[in-house]
């Protein structure tokens, strides 16, 4: 009997497929995602929106509020650590979290390395731009993989470019013959033992879900018909006017993607999602994308 | 064979690429009138309570029940198993409730306790079957028409039959092994 493997860990992930995992910083938020049919909470301290208006440094949440949500509700709880804070992950894989966020919405605590996700029995879900960065986390032994997008913006566009990027370069690489893969591997900036994993299998080898940006039920539907395999959703559910139904009604959307009358039927009525930012308007150094490499 | 793979939630597109393998017919399942005309159904793993709210707001869990009674084989692995039991440890859930077991959800812990091993179940024949646990279920008891195909080290029941209802705690979806799936096509095919 194993535990903490490979397959385990990517197995989570799999189970997790078609559904939407959603920021929550109480348990009574915890409740009403969990009642909403979201598949996963993640626990935080602030959601992305609060952490950009406060500025100053974000760090893991308060373990007492982890671990009240955990109580609260049966579905699988996620934490946020910081990039390359590995006693943060090892802090959160001694109170049992699920699942392990190493999130660039917190501040980096590492500018030169992310976590060695092997060491730890939890699994970990990172952000990715492109698939060079989404196969450097995997080869640190990320089991899941998610479109950064840009946290707490309410904007979707960040992570329509980073999903496209990804599913754009796995297009190519499948495409190539085997002895162009060394040099696309080295233009990507990824493992060539990865590299030629997604040129065989013609897909990413964990789940990718997308992330950063998702606010409304047809964002969910554009994310997962672009190939997302699921959904988080930050601050969308609860800066909205409604958040069980704004909850509610993305799950729906997120399961029955291309089935553009049941997305009109969840959305009639929802009320105000929350207020949006062109990205533009913010400046370079508080972006949060860019961090992490 | 045109088995239905309810596709709400979860990893569905597993199970259907272990029913092409087997050269059974894959439909996903999403709204109830995709449940006409088949052999049989599979419910895959995932998480349980967001399967059973989305089966609740269209309509699913109703017709998978009726379709049970009615004798139409289904699989269920384990938030599949869940869905099927007759009683869960789940204050607010509904589940479709069509089999006799008792089940108690993440029974070996949190996703620090899942695992993977190797399991004896002698329906399958004699090479053991390599199963994966996820925060899974397993059966706490069950009525005499149910067969216990497999258990743990500690005798608790982790797949089961009864009838045309087949169930495990583990996920025979995530291995390369087809014998858990033919053996259920086995039991469609039997009519």
């Amino acid at each position: 009997m194993e535990t903490g493997t490979w397959t385990v860990k990517t197995g989570l992930a799999q189970m997790l497929k078609g559904g939407v995992i959603m920021d929550v910083v109480t348990p009574e938020q915890a409740k009403i995602a969990e009642e909403a049919g979201a598949c996963a909470v993640m626990s935080l301290e602030r959601v992305p929106a609060d952490i950009r208006a406060a500025g100053g440094v974000a760090r893991m949440a308060d373990p007492q509020m982890i671990v009240a949500i955990m109580e609260a509700v049966s579905i699988p709880v996620m934490a946020k650590c910081r990039i390359g804070h590995f006693a943060e992950a090892q802090v959160l894989e001694a109170m049992g979290v699920d699942f392990i966020d190493e999130s660039e919405v917190l501040t980096p605590a590492d500018e030169g390395h992310h976590i060695w996700k092997h060491d730890i029995k939890v699994p970990f879900v990172c952000g990715c731009r492109d698939l060079g960065e989404a196969l450097r986390r995997i080869a640190e032994g990320a089991a899941m993989i998610r479109t950064k997008g840009e946290a707490g913006t309410g904007n979707i566009v960040e992570a329509v470019k980073h999903m496209r990027a990804v599913m754009d370069s796995i297009r190519k690489l499948v495409s190539l013959p085997d002895n162009e893969l060394s040099a696309e591997a080295k233009a990507l900036g990824a493992p060539l033992e990865w590299v030629l994993e997604v040129h065989q299998r013609g897909k990413l080898p964990v789940v990718n879900f997308a992330a950063g940006g998702v606010a409304t039920p047809a964002d969910a539907a554009l994310m997962m018909q672009l190939g997302a395999e699921g959904i988080f959703v930050g601050s969308g559910v609860f800066k909205s006017s409604d958040p069980e139904r704004t909850a509610k009604a993305i799950v729906k959307a997120t399961t029955h993607y291309r089935d553009p009358q049941i997305i009109a039927e969840v959305s009639k009525g929802l009320g105000a999602a929350m207020p949006g930012l062109e990205i533009g308007t913010i400046p370079r150094e508080a972006l949060l994308a860019p961090r992490g490499w | 064979m045109r088995i239905g793979v309810l596709a709400v939630q979860g990893d569905f597109i597993e199970h259907a690429s272990v029913l092409r393998q087997l050269e059974a017919e894959a439909l996903p399942v999403r709204l109830p009138q995709e449940l006409d005309g088949l052999d049989g159904l599979i419910i895959p793993g995932g998480e349980s309570t967001a399967i059973s709210r989305l089966m609740l707001s269209y309509g699913l869990t109703q017709a998978i029940r009726d379709l049970a009674r009615d004798g139409l084989p289904i699989l269920g692995t384990c938030a599949g198993m869940i869905l099927l039991a007759k009683r869960v440890h789940e204050p607010g859930m509904e589940p479709i409730g069509a089999m006799d077991i008792e089940v108690r959800r993440n029974a070996f812990g949190r996703q620090v306790d899942s695992f993977e091993t190797d399991l004896a179940i002698p329906a399958l024949g004699q090479e053991p079957f390599h199963a994966v646990f996820i925060r899974a279920p397993l059966v706490e008891g069950a009525s005499p028409e149910v067969e216990i195909l497999a258990k743990v080290d500690s005798g608790a029941g982790v797949a089961a039959r009864q009838g045309k209802l087949v169930v495990s705690a583990f996920h025979p979806e995530l291995t390369d092994d087809p014998r858990f799936h033919a053996y259920f096509l086995s039991i469609v095919g039997a009519g």
